[in-house]
């Protein structure tokens, strides 16, 4: 198992989102997360990756084992797409960028300054870091948000290259990914109780 | 950590990296200074270095947020929370890059103004030396400022409010150091004050950094 998560409940902005969440991972899985707007995906996915508390439960990973890829591409406008894969993968002391490059088809943009690069390819910069970390689990929020389906494809092939190679990943995305071995939990039922509304004045006591 | 020192070295000077801008800041200051004081060189040089390091102080203060701020909006301080770098590494990197964009141009560019305030000669030499120690301090302390304050909008002014309290050993000390110099004085107790000041920031202040900038991103 290369991520497990036990009976997780988080909350976003103090409100609790989600509760009871329990999920695991083996090599060369994928398990895509599903809810509507506001169920918690992004809350959840960044409670696994440490960047946040969770209210309840636990994440067990290997140390040093996760990588976290969310709505912000993390790209320094002011430095070339090769400066920018290049600092990542020394950050994370892997060498080597020439795989991250082929997969995006980013080979061409290579000089290009990050910031004149399209949305799209600004996000498939973004996903090709995730290739130079040498991390076993992707935690991807919304992926493909501005990619097209051919970019949408390259990523699958991303993800599926990545999982025969023993990794994992997870993933919260509305669109299908194409990734039919990947399993799919609905968030729906995990949905936290609200806070009942009659216990307003028992908060503050 | 030496990539990222790198990497924020490589920002400061390209395109919108406000490399100069604390420099440019220091260089106005202290030029227009003569003109509002009037052409009297005996009370000009009194004061120098005391305005020498106001404004080098002023100067550190205009780029602090940029020093967090820029990474927390494109999202690289989240991902650099989750990689392998020890958080209080990257607080220290952070604060030396800032030193080094920000402190070390202004310490080098002192005694070239301290010529237009009049600066007693004995004082250059001191001026430079409490100005090379205490501006260290300044980025250290600063960072811990931007770290308190960062996802803030408009957080800068805020950040002005809690930093400069904490500024204020350091400027008497340095400004203490370098008028003492100037008028020919033992500079010595300021001196190793300012150098304690200098010291123990920097050993502490990154571990507080670290943990607040913890507590920000959640």
């Amino acid at each position: 198992m290369v991520l497990r998560v036990t009976d997780m409940g988080v909350a976003r902005g103090g409100v609790p989102v989600l509760d009871g969440v329990s999920l695991a991972l083996g090599p060369g899985e994928a398990l895509v997360l599903r809810g509507p707007n506001g169920i918690g995906k992004t809350t959840l996915l960044r409670a696994v990756a440490g960047l946040q508390q969770a209210l309840s439960g636990d994440v067990e990973a290997a140390p040093e084992g996760l990588v976290y890829a969310g709505h912000a591409d993390g790209i320094k406008a002011a430095l070339t797409v090769t400066e920018n894969l290049t600092f990542w993968a020394q950050v994370f002391g892997t060498q080597g960028i020439s795989r991250a490059l082929e997969a995006f088809r980013l080979g061409p943009l290579a000089h290009r300054q990050a910031g004149a690069l399209s949305a799209g390819q600004k996000r498939r910069l973004g996903l090709a870091r995730l290739l130079v970390t040498g991390r076993p689990v992707w935690l991807l929020d919304e992926p493909t948000v501005s990619l097209d389906t051919e970019a949408v494809a390259m990523f699958a092939g991303a993800v599926r290259g990545h999982l025969a190679q023993g990794g994992a990943a997870l993933i919260a995305t509305h669109i299908d990914l194409g990734l039919s071995e990947a399993r799919i939990l609905d968030l729906g039922p995990y949905r936290a109780a609200p806070l009942a509304a009659d216990d307003f004045d028992g908060v503050f006591l | 950590m030496i990539a990222l020192l790198a990497r924020d070295m490589r920002l400061a000077v390209r395109a919108g990296g406000g490399f100069g801008l604390g420099l440019a800041f220091f260089l106005i200051v202290v030029v227009l200074v003569p003109f509002g004081v009037g052409p009297q060189s005996a009370l000009l040089s009194k004061i120098a270095p005391g305005i020498l390091w106001l404004g080098a102080l002023l100067a550190c203060l205009l780029s602090l947020d940029r020093i967090f701020a820029l990474d927390h909006e494109d999202g690289s301080l989240d991902l650099l929370a989750t990689s392998p770098l020890p958080m209080e590494g990257i607080v220290s990197v952070k604060a030396l890059a800032h030193w080094l964009t920000t402190g070390l141009p202004l310490v080098l560019a002192a005694p070239v103004l301290g010529v237009l305030l009049n600066l007693p000669g004995p004082g250059f030499g001191w001026l430079v030396l409490s100005l090379a120690l205490g501006t260290p301090a300044l980025s250290v302390i600063g960072t811990f400022g931007a770290a308190l304050t960062v996802g803030l909008k408009r957080g800068g002014l805020l950040l002005s409010l809690l930093v400069l309290p904490l500024y204020v050993p350091t400027l008497i000390f340095g400004a203490e150091v370098a008028r003492r110099g100037a008028e020919g004085m033992a500079p010595g107790t300021p001196l190793a004050l300012l150098a304690g000041i200098t010291c123990g920031t920097i050993a502490l202040l990154p571990f507080a950094s670290a943990a607040v900038l913890k507590v920000n991103l959640r």
